[in-house]
């Protein structure tokens, strides 16, 4: 039996990882929930968020808080590429066959990893940490958990709060649950179902985009990224109910732990496990832990 | 009555006149648009025919590969057992892992084929001992074709060349089976689940069982392909089960054309040439297939068999 502080240091990597996904899952489930398409592009809209970041990086060169210019920068990139590709592209296939919706996205994939390889190379970029909280370490139980580890696992709810009650309290959060469950009504009624198609599709690209931009520092950026994140992001809101809110929270929280505690017992087998616990939920469960069957 | 042009035996005939050009870099691309065409085909029989968009066919493609790559590198087995046990293992796994995903419509149908074909990827990735793990396996060995060398005509010519005149034997046969699987009764009913489950069901058919059988069938004959795609490779490696790789094969079958039998043949030729020409230009293939497939959603979602076919039908209404 492994001592303690190993095993709580092991969740707290889980949890880490957990936050970066539910990041980048909760776009996607936004995605689906509205659209019905499952966007394949989304990982890579993750991974022009880090090269993005790290080009701003450069751009801004030395100063105080250029990493949070640049990461928020970076993801208001994605966010606007994000929104070009559903007004010029993507809307003219709503009405097509979900397998060629599916074909598209898979499309983006293609042409922009390549761009994004035209642009930086092949060779993998770094961006440090910002300062104020590079370098230094929380000891905790025996575990040493670095300052921006806990800001990213401090960060996870704060924006997934933040997201919800967007969601829930707002007039466009209410128009974005409307438009989930029937999109024609809403129309009806005189809201610009057009144009929030194209909000969601903006907003969801932010939160991959932020989500590459902030794993920047902890890992190197590199070609290949985005098609290992998206099945990781499959994985995710699969467990937790494709197009659930709360679910992608708990599935990325479940994903994070079996991959750390999945490495500790079955070092070998841990990528398996999770690929088998999305078999097991959908064999089971299809809509997830936390969704909701489909009409 | 006018006798039907004999398209399939010239095409055979002209696929085994390959190697008598001579150059073992065409040989080499037949061989690879066969093997894929096979691949594409069998994908077809699920997506084309039956309607279920699987996201994890290169499981079975893998699957095959190493089997038949094991099985004759480890085990020295011949090629005549270790070929068709890839159908068999493929089928075999497609049989239990179709077995839940034709319980799933649509979009939980492909993610579920999806999470399969992850899982075989993985264990192929890390089960080191049998597998080579990330390193795959090199050197699988050539059938032992040395009988073919004996022949008349066929004395003059490289190993590759004698495998490359099995493979278009064997694939020939599998297209020609596949052809009459879905020219059958039971190919017939496919297309009518296809077109409308519900009514399949009310006139007392047993849906989920004939997509059970289309399942197994795909998968094995994605097997064989894969059979033979290790050895014209000259190695098996994980990424043969990799999501890209059912990405890939999507691909084709869509670009070929989903609603007929040889569309997705003449995708993967047309595909695997077009890379052959574009990869001499730039390294950026994936762009450039990327935006060939935008442009097919786009403007002939039918693929080029339906642009050809329609084409076809404006001439002859012209003259």
């Amino acid at each position: 039996m492994p001592d303690p502080s190993f095993i709580f240091a092991q969740s707290v990597s889980g949890l880490t990882a957990a936050m970066f996904l539910f990041l980048i899952a909760s776009g996607l489930s936004l995605i689906f929930g509205v659209l019905r398409v499952l966007n394949f592009a989304h990982g890579t809209f993750y991974m022009l968020g880090a090269y993005a970041a790290f080009q701003f990086m450069v751009w801004l060169g030395p100063g105080r808080g250029r990493f949070w210019l640049a990461a928020l920068g970076a993801a208001a990139a994605v966010a606007l590429l994000g929104g070009l590709v559903e007004r010029l592209l993507f809307r003219r296939l709503y009405g097509a066959e979900e397998l060629y919706q599916l074909l598209f996205t898979y499309a983006l994939v293609l042409v922009l990893g390549d761009a994004a390889k035209m642009i930086w190379g092949t060779q993998q970029k770094s961006v440090s940490a910002p300062p104020e909280l590079g370098g230094k370490a929380l000891s905790l139980f025996g575990a040493t958990i670095p300052y921006y580890n806990l800001f990213i696992i401090l960060l996870g709810p704060v924006i997934a709060l933040a997201f919800w009650l967007t969601l829930q309290r707002t007039r466009a959060g209410r128009f974005i649950r409307a438009a989930a469950l029937d999109r024609e009504t809403l129309g009806a009624l005189g809201v610009n179902v057009d144009a929030l198609y194209t909000w969601v599709f903006v907003l969801a690209s932010f939160l991959g985009g932020l989500g590459g931009a902030l794993i920047s520092p902890m890992r190197a950026t590199t070609p290949g990224m985005d098609t290992e994140i998206i099945v990781e992001a499959f994985v995710v809101v699969v467990i937790g109910g494709l197009g659930s809110f709360w679910g992608t929270f708990f599935g990325a929280l479940i994903y994070g732990q079996v991959l750390s505690f999945g490495i500790l017992f079955f070092p070998r087998f841990s990528i398996f496990a999770v690929f088998a616990l999305m078999a097991a939920v959908l064999i089971v469960r299809p809509w997830g832990l936390l969704g909701r069957p489909l009409k | 009555m006018t006798r039907r042009t004999p398209w399939g035996l010239l095409l055979i005939a002209v696929a085994l006149a390959v190697p008598a050009l001579g150059s073992r870099f065409y040989t080499f691309l037949a061989n690879d648009v066969l093997i894929w065409a096979l691949f594409a085909t069998s994908l077809n029989l699920l997506v084309g025919y039956t309607g279920l968009v699987s996201f994890g066919h290169a499981a079975y493609f893998g699957i095959g590969a190493y089997t038949t790559g094991i099985l004759m590198k480890k085990f020295g087995l011949s090629f005549l057992l270790a070929f068709p046990a890839a159908g068999v293992l493929a089928g075999g796994f497609a049989l239990v892992f179709g077995f839940f995903c034709v319980r799933l419509t649509r979009i939980y149908f492909a993610m579920l084929t999806l999470a399969f074909a992850q899982i075989v990827w993985a264990i192929c990735f890390k089960w080191n001992e049998v597998t080579g793990g990330e390193q795959g396996m090199p050197e699988i060995p050539y059938p032992s074709l040395d009988w073919m060398g004996r022949l008349p005509l066929l004395g003059s010519l490289r190993t590759s060349d004698h495998f490359y005149l099995v493979s278009v034997v064997l694939v020939t046969v599998c297209l020609w089976l596949l052809r009459r699987v879905v020219g059958s009764p039971f190919g017939r009913m496919l297309t009518t689940i296809r077109e409308n489950a519900e009514r399949a069901e009310f006139i007392g058919v047993n849906v989920r069982r004939y997509e059970l059988a289309a399942f197994v069938l795909a998968g094995a004959f994605a097997g064989l392909a894969g059979g033979l795609f290790g050895i014209f490779n000259r190695g098996v490696f994980p990424d043969f089960a990799y999501w890209t790789k059912s990405s890939e094969v999507l691909i084709m079958t869509l670009l070929g054309g989903m609603g007929t039998f040889y569309g997705p043949a003449l995708g993967a030729l047309v595909l695997i040439l077009l890379n052959q020409q574009i990869v001499s230009y730039t390294e950026y293939w994936p762009f450039v297939l990327g935006t060939i497939l935008i442009v097919l959603l786009f403007v002939f979602p039918g693929g080029l068999a339906g642009a050809l076919g329609t084409a076809a039908r404006r001439l002859r209404r012209a003259t």
